[in-house]
């Protein structure tokens, strides 16, 4: 290869390397941020991700035992690169204090869930118990055609449940959104931050 | 002392070393405009059109590298100093913009000259500020500078309610460790890994055909010195973006000058076959890569640049570094030192510049001249002797941009001006008008083309008015040019709204805005024209330099596709012949 350099009137075209930006799997990032509570911020972070031409599946902020400063847990659907460049373009705003894409990383993620649901007959109201029992739900409310369920977990035991519960008809559903958190380790891994 | 919010702006500014402040008063911004006039101690050049003060202070930033400061009201005061915004948050130009806002209780009301500009802006700022209390309105002033001019620079907008003006407090200017401990996200990375300037001084000793790839983040970083020392020290050819030109001297032998879409031949072909490519604050943008995956297609790339987010963006790169070009490059040039400077492979280096040389010879910039007609690259080159090549030159975008990054040779940073991210027609005139308050010892030029001088031309005035003797070439050739070579060029001459035939006598409108007007039409006028112009040193003067109207702008390669596609001087394409490639 070396013997070639400088060697004039070589007529072959080598083919180009392909130097494609290897694309990932699009799949959903858990990505977690840690930010001053500023005026605006969310809406920062929400114009940033939508610039990438992506949607955010789930959100949760809420403030930490810092004062002014709060933890944001955001779902969002998209390539690895791309994500890759908006955790960098995250880190890069003035308010973020930290930002980490969980997806790959240990960590625990919980969500609580509303579900508010139809109680047409009284068996149904008691199959309707004994799942919330199993699935260590909470009736926070009742009257006499519904119950209101409060329920914990991370997304499968949520999405498992909600389809126990459709055969009897929901008739109300709010979620908080995901909220994360990496799982300590006893030894460090090299995390970015 | 109890003073007005009004007053903390301007002490503040003045704290900043703020000395001259580009704008357009306007109700929501009164207060500090009175605090201005009673303090008297800063210069205020008043733009015909905020869009203008915002270039002026992207010109004055660009020459001077301290941060430019332009002062607005709300609503459409607001508004029109967007695309300047946009315009350095693409070029990297530090800025800080003072808007008024509606007073506190009225935001959010639909009030009078109300807009939400915090809002409008997000996307196109390093970052913006709303003060909500007359307290925290020192701090946020010195961090808008703060977060301006450091790291990869930026514009930062702060936006002040007329209250917040008129208020009374006691507030001091806070110290810059305040500042700093103020901003617990902001930290810049600047030193660079070791082990990875390590990594890179080895791809350099051993490469065989190395090229350095120097952009904008070298001229902001001042890194000129350790680029000349680093392409000497490993006999390396520099190539350079439009934002990078000067921070490597383009009559140095082994400058390769413009790369990408007007790029030089010897420049393109030097990257197309290059086996190490060293991008120095540069930032892979699409007018530089062409078609992405035929980009330096065998080359290793090391990739140096203050911005984390700039890195395996576009291109994924072999060797990153983060940090601040000069610093990078000092400790690399040591590492190099510590190493001998070994060159592994100095046979294959001298055919790489012999081969180089040779390219040079065969498609040298070039253009057919005329007597009848003036050429276009006939006055920039004029434009280029007459100044002896040391005037700074601003352009507007199109054709007249790229004549003039190619036929003047710029030798020192932050000699040529120019909108190369966002491509904001209009940028040229208002950007000289700054450059020259910033370097009045400099001749400074603006080259702009017809239709991009329409664009902010009601700047004449603002010059006329502070005596700012800025020379403006106007290359005429009554087309809105580069749009009207795309149509000749991939749209069979069907030429879409492009005819600018009907336009003001520049001279005419020159003299009644009271500047002097010359035009020439022959090309031996070219040069005495320039000749008189350069005699005038107390206004401005505009030359109507009418050209040959379809001269096209080449060599060029098509947006989007490979080197091997460029379109060479004579309609020629850069085929398999001309190509030099290892197997």
């Amino acid at each position: 290869m070396a013997d070639t350099v400088g060697t004039e009137g070589i007529k072959v075209i080598k083919a180009p390397r392909f130097r494609q930006l290897k694309k990932g799997e699009t799949r959903k990032h858990i990505i977690n941020v840690l930010v001053r509570n500023e005026l605006g911020v969310l809406a920062r972070i929400a114009t940033l991700i939508a610039g990438k031409g992506y949607n955010i599946e789930g959100l949760s902020v809420g403030e930490t035992h810092e004062k002014g400063v709060s933890r944001m847990t955001i779902e969002v659907i998209g390539d690895d690169i791309v994500i890759d460049q908006v955790v960098k373009q995250l880190r890069k705003l003035i308010d973020t204090l930290k930002v980490r894409d969980l997806t790959d990383i240990p960590h625990v993620e919980r969500e609580l869930v509303l579900v508010k649901v139809h109680t047409p007959t009284s068996r149904a109201r008691d199959e309707i118990l004994r799942i919330v029992e199993i699935f260590r739900g909470k009736v926070v409310d009742v009257s006499q055609e519904t119950y209101t369920i409060e329920i914990t977990g991370d997304e499968e035991k949520i999405n498992a449940f909600v389809e126990l519960l459709k055969p009897f008809g929901i008739k109300e559903l709010a979620r908080t959104g995901k909220i994360a958190m990496r799982r300590e380790m006893f030894i460090e891994e090299n995390v970015q931050e | 002392m109890s003073r007005k919010g009004a007053d903390i702006v301007i002490e503040t500014l003045k704290e900043e070393g703020v000395e001259v402040i580009f704008g357009l008063p306007g109700g929501a911004i009164m207060e500090v405009y009175d605090a201005l006039y009673r303090d008297g101690s800063i210069l205020h050049v008043l733009a015909r059109h905020e869009q203008g003060a915002g270039h002026m202070a992207e010109g004055y930033a660009k020459v001077t590298g301290k941060v430019g400061v332009a002062m607005t009201t709300s609503g459409p005061g607001a508004t029109n100093i967007v695309t300047p915004i946009a315009d350095a948050y693409m070029d990297s130009v530090p800025l800080v913009v003072i808007t008024g806002q509606v007073p506190t209780h009225l935001i959010g009301n639909d009030a009078f000259q109300e807009v939400d500009i915090v809002g409008i802006t997000r996307p196109v700022t390093k970052h913006n500020f709303l003060v909500r209390a007359i307290e925290e309105l020192p701090l946020l002033i010195r961090e808008a500078f703060y977060i301006a001019g450091t790291g990869r620079p930026g514009p930062v907008l702060v936006d002040i309610p007329k209250d917040i003006t008129q208020q009374l407090s006691e507030v001091g200017i806070p110290s810059e460790d305040k500042v700093k401990a103020a901003l617990p996200g902001y930290k810049p990375h600047v030193e660079g890994n070791i082990q990875q300037i390590k990594k890179a001084a080895k791809l350099i000793m051993e490469a065989k055909k190395p090229v350095l790839y120097v952009g904008g983040g070298a001229v902001n970083s001042e890194a000129q010195e350790e680029l000349i020392q680093l392409a000497e020290m490993m006999r390396i050819p520099v190539t350079t973006t439009t934002q990078g030109k000067g921070a490597f001297p383009e009559n140095h032998p082994l400058a390769l000058r413009m790369l990408g879409m007007h790029g030089t031949y010897y420049a393109n072909m030097a990257v197309y076959n290059a086996d190490l490519l060293i991008a120095v604050g540069a930032r892979f943008d699409d007018r530089v890569t062409g078609k992405i995956e035929e980009f330096a297609p065998d080359a290793k790339i090391i990739h140096i640049d203050i911005d984390p987010a700039s890195i395996s963006k576009n291109i994924t790169v072999d060797v990153p570094i983060v940090g601040d070009v000069k610093i990078v490059l000092g400790k690399l040039i040591n590492e190099l030192k510590r190493k001998g400077a070994k060159i592994l492979h100095p046979e294959d280096r001298q055919k790489w510049i012999e081969q180089i040389e040779k390219w040079k010879k065969m498609y040298p910039l070039t253009y057919k001249n005329s007597k009848e007609v003036i050429k276009p690259q006939y006055v920039i080159e004029q434009i280029y002797e007459a100044t002896g090549g040391d005037a700074i030159i601003t352009v507007g975008v199109g054709q007249h941009q790229m004549w003039a990054a190619m036929y003047y040779k710029y030798s020192f940073p932050r000699q040529f001006l120019n909108s190369g991210g966002l491509g904001t027609m209009g940028f040229g005139l208002p950007a000289a008008i700054g450059a020259k308050i910033g370097r009045p010892d400099k001749e400074v030029f603006c080259i702009d083309g017809d239709g991009s001088f329409i664009m902010t031309m009601q700047e004449i005035v603002t010059a006329v008015q502070y005596k700012i003797p800025v020379k403006v070439a106007i290359v005429n050739n009554a087309y809105l040019g580069m749009v009207r070579q795309w149509q000749e060029l991939f749209y069979d001459s069907r030429y879409s709204e492009v005819d600018l035939s009907l336009q003001p006598d520049f001279v005419k409108l020159a003299e009644s805005m009271g500047a002097v007007g010359f035009r020439a039409e022959k090309p031996k006028e070219v040069r005495e024209i320039l000749e008189e112009a350069m005699k005038i040193d107390d206004k401005p003067v505009i030359m109507d330099f009418v050209v040959d109207r379809e001269e096209n702008v080449l060599p060029m390669v098509p947006a989007g596709k490979s080197y091997r596609e460029m379109i060479l001087e004579d309609g020629k394409k850069a085929d398999a012949e001309t190509m030099y490639l290892v197997g």
